[in-house]
């Protein structure tokens, strides 16, 4: 018999009960909790008179809504329906008894950058959120995804999900990143390749020497965007960097709990002979800094190439939805990436906002300025302990002396419900994850990039290959 | 949640691929607190000139008459017939709640994504996978006859056109039950709480840092 994948044990380790109809119930071992997708939930709790299962289950932080300006309360939240979200998830945890890092705290900022910065998400687990990029989670070797507010009650009162085993699918990057090229990058061009939908009803492992040579916030940066591959869950397996990254983190096991746990921890990696229902093989060497052109993450081109031709695209789908995207864009097939011209700047999201995130931004922000035809540059932390480290670091003077802005942690402009957005027509080089009509802002030009093509950007004015930069 | 048993309706054809949940309700909607109220802003940004903020009065504002919802032909559509990959992107179930909320009770697509195919199940509202020759031919069928209707049967898992061959459809059988039964899951999931529990004390001998 083949062995078992990762997904496979992780599948198999929570497994409650398998009904006739081929249904399974699965054990969910951490729910992150955020403002936006629980407060029907709760109410549903509330009506139908029932308990959360197990409140220490959950934890809970406000991200979407949040200003990044500096505000002590609730009541200074200037948008009214922003304000009634953050002030209900405040009610709702205090009346069922979940942890919640609000307001002022420190360990408050973006749902997935919160909870492995705490330890609350651990090798081995289960983990939902009412988010899809909860997929960045699996990092940590876990089985993490999204679900919607209706599971996230299931949640809730059951401790488990309906659910149905997804397949197996091994992305492997084998070979030495070149210089310039880091996850972001390669993530884009992983989605690049499979497509939007390709990755969907499978779970993806990420492997290969590339993967395994990334930092466990790389490792975080390519899981987020399994979504936007389709794939509602990615992962990596355990190795000496999962291990590292999680020793003494406040929700992690001490003592001989630790031993126990780090034992059990090392079995969480697909066998040998383990079989995938799917494989996608890339060398790293090809692998140069990505900028997405269009709508959708999967139209995405390397920074020294040109836009591509609609008309070489054989799939007619696929062709009528470049042409509307190059409508939207305002952009021309033909032109160099390096031509595009960007208006804001944004550094951030749950995709790239930690620590090794804003060291690159400032290691090309260092010494240089914003170019007078961006507007804006904005640089917002993933959380109020990656601020915190950064300013030990400098990196906020590094910002502000190249005329950046430096906020306080949320999601900010990568889905601009908080005041943070751009405006109809502008450009905007991004860290975020999705490019899609309107995102940022209702006719905003989103173009995905790693932070440091995003520094580079906000430094010359337009899309620059950041490893030619001191050449631009 | 209510019973989907049979439904027959009009049909309005999006031709669009990879409509992700952004647009079928952008992010300043997100941000009520109930499950009802959405429909008017349903595909926001393509329905209306005009940006939309939440609690405005939506029938005031100036409509893109080109889309396709806002066509004299397809008002009062029921079933909604779209492209490859509908429901991409954002996990938001205030995308199925404010197709439902529109009117729709159906979606038929030859893709969905997973949180949203999901997500709709928990609502009532039926997404329908067809291949991509039967949602061509349906797209042909619907642009040729104005004020066509089709019917949706569960217990048969057909697609009936009002003039044409039936199309069978897949579907989990859980998924079947609950629809034509109106079932609440968690009440469901309930009944086996004592599974559950079983589980748990398992997983405590095993892995005890899971329950600190």
């Amino acid at each position: 018999m083949a062995g078992k994948t990762l997904y496979d044990k992780l599948w198999d380790a929570h497994l409650v009960t398998e009904r006739e109809d081929g249904s399974a119930l699965i054990y969910i071992d951490r729910q992150i909790i955020h403002e936006v997708t629980s407060p029907q939930a709760f109410e549903g709790l509330r009506l139908a008179g029932r308990k959360p299962w197990r409140t220490g289950a959950s934890v809970a932080t406000i991200d979407h809504n949040v200003p990044t300006t500096p505000f002590k309360s609730a009541a200074e939240i200037v948008d009214q329906t922003s304000r009634i979200q953050v002030q209900t998830l405040q009610d709702n945890t205090r009346e069922f008894g979940i942890t919640e890092f609000g307001i002022g705290d420190v360990r408050q900022g973006i749902v997935h950058v919160m909870a492995p910065e705490q330890g609350a998400v651990l090798p081995g687990m289960t983990v939902v959120c009412g988010d899809s990029h909860t997929s960045t989670n699996g990092a940590l070797a876990c089985l993490a995804h999204g679900i919607g507010t209706s599971e996230v009650e299931h949640v809730l009162a059951t401790q488990t999900l309906v659910a149905k085993k997804m397949q197996n699918m091994r992305v492997a990057v084998e070979g030495d990143l070149g210089p310039g090229v880091t996850a972001k990058d390669v993530v884009l061009h992983i989605i690049g390749i499979i497509g939007t939908a390709g990755g969907t009803g499978y779970a993806i492992e990420f492997a290969g020497s590339a993967i395994r040579g990334l930092s466990l916030e790389g490792r975080m940066t390519i899981c987020n965007m399994a979504i936007e591959a389709g794939a509602r869950a990615g992962m990596v397996a355990v190795d000496q960097t999962t291990i590292d990254y999680v020793e003494g983190r406040p929700f992690a096991p001490k003592g001989e709990d630790w031993d126990k746990a780090v034992d059990y921890w090392r079995t969480l990696v697909s066998d040998a002979d383990a079989e995938f229902d799917a494989q996608v093989n890339i060398d790293a060497a090809d692998i140069r800094p990505q900028v997405s052109w269009g709508t959708s993450p999967e139209m995405v081109v390397p920074v020294d190439a040109m836009l591509p031709d609609p008309q070489a695209e054989s799939d007619e789908v696929k062709r009528s939805g470049m042409q509307r995207a190059y409508e939207y864009m305002g952009l021309k097939p033909g032109i160099p990436v390096t031509d595009i011209q960007v208006d804001r700047v944004f550094i951030g999201s749950c995709t790239n906002s930690r620590i090794e995130d804003l060291r690159a931004a400032a290691e090309v922000a260092k010494g240089r300025r914003k170019a007078d035809s961006v507007k804006q540059v904005l640089v917002v932390p993933g959380s109020g302990l990656v601020k915190q480290q950064a300013e030990k670091e400098g990196l906020d003077k590094v910002f502000i002396a190249a005329g950046f802005e430096w906020r306080e942690p949320g999601c900010s402009m990568c889905l601009a419900m908080n005041p943070d957005r751009l405006e109809a027509g502008e450009h905007c080089a991004s860290t975020s994850n999705r490019n899609f009509e309107g995102r940022q802002g209702n006719g905003g030009r989103t173009h995905l990039v790693s932070p440091a093509m995003a520094a580079a950007a906000a430094v010359a004015g337009h899309f620059v290959d950041i490893r030619e930069l001191d050449q631009a | 949640m209510e019973k989907f048993i049979r439904q027959e309706g009009l049909v309005a054809p999006l031709d669009r691929a990879n409509v992700d949940t952004d647009q079928i309700i952008p992010k300043q909607f997100l941000k009520s607190i109930k499950r009802t109220g959405f429909g008017p802003n349903l595909f926001d940004e393509w329905r209306y000139l005009d940006e939309g903020f939440p609690g405005q009065d939506s029938s005031q504002r100036p409509k893109n008459e080109g889309f396709v919802l806002n066509q004299p032909r397809y008002q009062g559509a029921s079933i909604l017939l779209t492209r490859r990959n509908f429901g991409c992107g954002s996990s938001r179930e205030h995308a199925p709640w404010a197709l439902m909320d529109f009117g729709f009770k159906a979606i038929i697509a030859p893709s969905f994504a997973d949180i949203f195919y999901n997500n709709c199940f928990k609502n009532g509202l039926l997404p329908i996978v067809l291949s991509e020759d039967n949602v061509e031919a349906l797209f042909r069928a619907v642009e040729g006859k104005e004020g066509l209707r089709i019917t949706i049967d569960l217990e048969q898992q057909q697609v009936i056109p009002e003039s044409g061959e039936p199309l069978a459809f897949e579907i989990d059988e859980f998924r079947k039950h609950c629809l034509l039964n109106g079932l609440d899951e968690i009440g469901l999931t309930l009944n086996e709480a004592d599974t559950i529990r079983a589980y748990e004390a398992r997983r405590a001998e095993r892995e005890p840092w899971i329950f600190q």
